[in-house]
């Protein structure tokens, strides 16, 4: 493993002061990003700054209805509180199929929208990547890239995003709060996370020293019709091959509203907006969940070994809308 | 008079292992140990142009950097030879570091020595080496155009074609052919517990803690590695975290952590990372095979033409065996069997559980259900009419073989009867459902070489029974104190055994299933010896209540000799040792085994059927029900052998289903690693439903142990496969059977 130093800090300024003052530092929370990163060479020896005491770990309503989701917060007692149980379920089940039990216990908010992507050329710390070693080239393209993204590609990189958690997010239009030395402001969550283009190694817009105190989801009705379709080789324990984060409402058999993303096929969580445009106000019907999940597929670029994905997606879309479609209608 | 065979004993290391208290070969704590970690080629062919160990002799905590211009020469790789021998069993006969020719991607080139762990992988990452690449050839499409029939494979054991009666002839002239192409990934073992090996010396004296399925192969194969006499080494293998086969044949990583000691002058650990398992312990190759079967209108099978097409290393001409079983499994008058190899840039494959009956059954089992929906008949009636009533290819009886009995006690557990034979008609919800089955086998080979225990008892009636062998996590250890208890006839609670340790009286390595069957043999002859040695002590004394009493008239339970038929009259084995002011008594017990001629089929039998559920929208088949019904012979264990063919039958499902390693284009294994190589998780695992048939087997063994530890794999793929085809009316020719290929 990397040669590191740590500490731990106890309060938010002293943590954040801390980290800016010096380049090589790091915040490690739960650390099961992080840590496996130093030991794969595929970050820099770093100055660890433990933030685990730091009193950011709530989960709050608004009085608005919105949920503030503290940065420390873990994983699995985000997915297990009532209020996100029952007013976002997609967010909760999108935790509970991600990692396993003892990852989630670990595991926080904050880290999950910063953790890093699992393309093995990525995590090989003597292979050619652009988003480790910028400049380098990208090994995925004439390699083995099965699990590599379809939407949001670009000729530098083409790793999939793998976060769960954030797909709901992104769906539910969360806001991410950060925190530096100059104060505290929001970032859309969609803003949040960046295409590669020629930057890959950029992955988001914060600044070295910036802490994330918060995840805040807004009030959405429609959310408490909703879920997470995960699909993956096995069961559990496993990156999703094709995910779809879905929220609807149909009245009177036409889509009202509705909340869709993607997570397994896309460099970001990926905001399904043309399915949704689709979608809204027209028959609630499969012949229009095809026709928006293709609509959303119709600039994907496939590779050689995940052609299948473009289909898997749609099918996937296709299926949690129908889903959602049957509850609704449910007595 | 059994009493203790059998019972579901729990595990007598259990304990050990569970709370840590037990020390596996990198656990074992030493003073002065320093830790040795690998340098790996990243390319598979060609030549270390320079490597610069500057930065990383000088990085902390380092003793030494280790590689080919500065490691000292030792003797000579030995010959490819199955560890079941009991000799020298090295993988591949190639020993690293020798040269600077690259022959294969994770090939060993080099080896930091420090202090600690962390610093040795940090300067093992500080070893910079410049390659000269040259073209390479890592997969079976790449090599077909080289691809040459092998005369023999498997260390030379199997002759690259077997051949009997005039397939050509049979196929032309059979009603109903069924021919196609199926491939097989590649596979690796991935143990939890990674290989490795501390090496201690003491003077010219070698102690290796070595995880191995035989602590003898490993004395024998370093010794002659290193040219050190045999009689200078000590093997230890207290636990073992699984193997399935990489632990099996010993690699060149034993061999290096002693050179590194000696290079240090220090205890060092050398553990494999598991990265490093990848390209360090063999693999089951990647493979391509070719079968076409000829029947008559009424389903008996009249030709099997049978060919294998797979990579090999430059030293070895090594496939599994995939024909083996496959062409035993039914009779067939008519038969061809040929092993097509391909020299490419890997490592000399190994065992891998199950190597070559999983691929070669997955094969011959799907086969058989194609020719059943061609014929239109019941798969299982199929397998019935095929029914080998002995040895297709020699013509010899069985040892003993219930199939009969497991085909109709798994059709009546999963009620076959109710099966409407056509495929795509039952459906929950958005699942497809589907039945499927297949025949297992998998055969009894015996070891090479004479098998001892030692058994002794104390003035006190408490006893230990002594035998090298290693318990790789089966459960042996456990099995054999059972088997020494009723052998002696002492309770169980005073009965001990030990086990893992070179010093001990010889076996050879747990494999090839052959552990249980083998070892109790020993273990059997040498507890009923010493208990025939203290019968005939206390007929002769005439302080006994026995004396003068017929031998063969004396039982012993619960550690007291008793007539049998008046038990009244007897006394213990601690009164008849302590009267003779003896310590303690003992006795060797040595097993010849039946040699490789011997005019017998050995096999332990079983049959499969497997409940799948697939929903074809997005791709996914999961496993709903596995019945395994088997007959193994004596069934030492109950709880032990259920899990081990729970297991192999679990694994069959991940063969079928999850796992693959995909060579990358770039030459190396492309997913070494457990988050990207697919093993099933709990929530993958469907209920398993296990029965064995009782079968009496007087030839295999003198307690008539077939073996359990790989026939649970063998069909398992097969039976998904089908059940696929029943869910979906789709073939499946290639596994594993992913999401790409439901869809
Ligand atoms: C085996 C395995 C399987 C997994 N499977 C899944 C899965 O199926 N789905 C899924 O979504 N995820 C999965 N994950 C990823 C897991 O969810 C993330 O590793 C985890 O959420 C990261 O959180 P952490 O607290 O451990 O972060 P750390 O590892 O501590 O930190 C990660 C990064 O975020 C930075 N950081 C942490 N907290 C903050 C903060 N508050 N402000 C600013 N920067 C911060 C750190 O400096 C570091 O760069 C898996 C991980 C593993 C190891
Ligand atoms: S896909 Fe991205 S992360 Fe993977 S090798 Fe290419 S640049 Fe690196």
């Amino acid at each position: 493993m990397r040669p590191v130093s740590y500490s731990r800090v106890s309060d938010v300024a002293t943590a954040i002061a801390t980290v800016a003052a010096d380049p090589t530092s790091a915040y490690l929370a739960g650390g099961t990003t992080k840590i496996d990163m130093l030991r794969i060479y595929a970050e820099p020896s770093q100055r660890l700054v433990d933030i685990n005491s730091l009193p950011i770990d709530h989960i709050e309503v608004q009085p608005d209805g919105a949920v503030r989701i503290g940065g420390l917060a873990r994983m699995n007692d985000v997915a297990l509180a009532p209020v996100v149980v029952d007013r976002f379920p997609m967010l909760s089940e999108a935790l509970l199929l991600g990692a396993s039990a003892q990852l989630r216990n670990m595991a926080s908010m904050g880290g999950n929208m910063l953790q890093r992507v699992r393309c093995s050329y990525f995590r090989d710390a003597e292979a050619s990547c652009n988003k480790r070693a910028p400049g380098t080239g990208c090994s995925a393209l004439a390699g083995v890239n099965r699990g590599h993204a379809v939407l949001g590609t670009s000729p530098h990189c083409i790793a999939t995003h793998p976060s769960d958690a954030a797909v709901a997010l992104v769906a539910l239009d969360a806001m991410i709060h950060v925190q530096n030395s100059g104060g505290h402001h929001a970032i859309a969550i969609d803003d949040f996370f960046l295409l590669p283009g020629d930057t890959p190694e950029r992955e988001h817009p914060l600044n070295h020293g910036d802490l994330i105190t918060a995840i805040e989801v807004p009030a959405l009705p429609a959310a408490r019709n909703s879920l997470y379709l995960k699909v993956r080789d096995r069961e559990s324990y496993e990156f999703a091959l094709a995910s779809a984060a879905c929220a609807l409402t149909v009245t009177d058999g036409v889509v009202a509203e509705v909340r869709l993303a993607l997570g397994g096929v896309a460099t970001k969580p990926w905001r399904a907006r043309r399915a949704e445009q689709v979608l809204r106000g027209a028959p609630a019907t499969r012949e229009t969940f095809a026709r928006a999940a293709a609509a959303e597929m119709a600039d994907a670029v496939p590779q050689p070994m995940n052609a299948f994905k473009i289909e898997l997606a749609q099918r996937t879309m296709i299926r949690a809308l129908e889903t959602l479609t049957a509850r609704g209608e449910a007595p | 008079m059994t009493t203790a065979i059998g019972r579901p004993l729990d595990r007598v290391d259990g304990h050990a292992k569970v709370t840590g208290a037990g020390r596996y070969s990198a656990e074992i704590a030493l003073p002065g140990l320093a830790h040795a970690v690998l340098v790996t080629s990243r390319i598979p062919s060609g030549r270390v142009e320079l490597i610069d160990t500057y930065d990383a002799e000088r990085a902390e905590g380092v003793l030494a950097v280790l590689h080919h211009l500065n490691l000292p020469k030792g003797g000579s790789v030995p010959p490819l030879l199955p560890s079941l021998f009991g000799a020298a069993a090295s993988g591949q006969t190639f020993f690293p570091m020798q040269d600077e020719v690259i022959h294969y991607a994770g090939q060993h080139l080099a080896m930091v020595v420090a202090e600690t762990l962390d610093q040795a992988e940090h300067a093992a990452r500080l070893v910079r080496i410049t390659y000269q690449e040259t073209a390479s050839i890592t997969t079976v499409e790449q090599g077909r155009d080289r691809a040459y029939e092998a005369e023999k494979i498997f260390a030379g054991f199997i002759p690259g074609r077997i051949a009997r009666g005039d397939v050509a002839a049979a196929l032309d002239r059979a009603p109903v052919t069924v021919e196609n192409s199926y491939y097989c990934a590649a596979n690796h073992h991935n143990p939890i517990e990674c290989s490795a090996t501390t090496a201690v010396w003491e003077g010219d004296r070698l102690t290796l803690y070595d995880a191995t399925q035989g602590p003898n192969a490993t004395l024998h194969t370093v010794a002659e590695l290193l040219n050190v006499m045999p009689s200078h080494i000590r093997v230890v293998t207290n636990y073992v975290g699984g193997s399935f086969g990489c632990k099996a044949m010993i690699w060149d990583h034993p061999a290096l952590a002693a050179l590194a000691a000696r290079a240090v002058h220090r205890p060092v650990r050398l553990a494999l990372s598991r990265e490093q398992m990848f390209s360090s312990v063999g693999h089951r190759e990647e493979q391509e095979q070719r079968l076409t079967l000829g029947a008559d209108r009424d389903g008996r099978l009249t030709a099997i033409r049978h060919h294998k097409l797979s990579p090999t290393s430059h030293f070895d001409d090594w496939a599994e065996p995939s024909l083996g079983v496959a062409s035993q499994i039914y009779a067939c008058p008519n038969y061809e069997g040929v092993y097509n190899l391909i020299k490419a840039n890997t490592m000399t494959p190994t065992f891998t559980r199950c190597p070559g009956e999983a691929s070669g059954m997955f094969v011959m089992e799907t086969a058989m259900d194609e020719l059943a929906e061609k014929l239109d008949l019941d798969p299982l009636e199929l397998r019935l009419r095929n029914y080998a009533e002995t040895e297709p290819m020699t013509g010899h009886p069985w040892s003993s073989k219930g199939l009969r009995d497991c085909y109709r006690r798994g059709a009546e557990l999963a009620r076959w009867s109710e099966r409407d034979p056509r495929p795509g008609t039952r459906r929950d919800g958005n699942w497809l459902l589907g039945w499927g089955m297949a025949s297992s086998g998998y055969p009894v080979t015996p070891p090479g070489n004479p098998q001892r225990a030692r058994a002794r008892i104390f003035a006190d009636g408490s006893a230990v029974v002594q035998s090298s062998f290693s318990d790789i996590g089966t459960g042996a250890a456990t099995a054999m104190t059972q088997v020494a208890a009723d052998g002696l006839g002492v309770p169980l609670e005073r009965m001990r055994i030990q086990y893992g340790d070179s010093d001990l009286p010889n076996t050879a390595a747990a494999v090839g299933s052959a552990g249980a069957g083998m070892v109790s043999a020993a273990v059997h002859i040498a507890a009923t010896a010493l208990r025939d040695q203290l019968i005939a002590q206390a007929v002769a004394d005439e302080h006994s209540p026995l004396h003068g009493a017929d031998p063969r008239q004396v039982v012993v339970s619960d550690g007291r000799m008793a007539l049998r038929d008046r038990p009244a009259t007897g006394e213990t084995y601690a009164e008849l040792l302590q009267r003779a002011f003896m310590a303690d008594a003992e006795a060797l017990g040595t097993w010849n085994p039946p040699g490789m001629d011997t005019p017998y089929g050995t096999m332990t039998f079983g049959a499969q059927f497997a409940q799948v559920a697939v929903d074809p929208d997005l791709g996914l088949c999961r496993v709903r029900q596995l019945i395994g019904v088997f007959d193994p012979g004596r069934v030492l264990n109950r709880k032990t052998a259920h899990s081990q063919l729970m297991g192999g039958m679990l694994w069959g499902m991940s063969h079928a289903l999850l796992e693959g390693t995909i060579m990358g284009p770039d030459g190396r294994w492309a997913n070494a690693s457990l988050g990207e190589y697919l093993v099933p998780v709990n929530a993958d695992a469907p209920d398993v439903l296990i029965e064995t048939i009782e079968t009496t087997d007087t030839v295999v063994n003198p307690l008539g142990v077939k073996g359990v530890g790989e026939v649970g794999m063998v069909g398992t793929a097969a039976a998904i496969a089908n059940a696929v085809w029943h869910a979906t009316g789709r073939r499946h020719h290639k596994l594993p059977i992913t999401i790409e290929s439901l869809l």
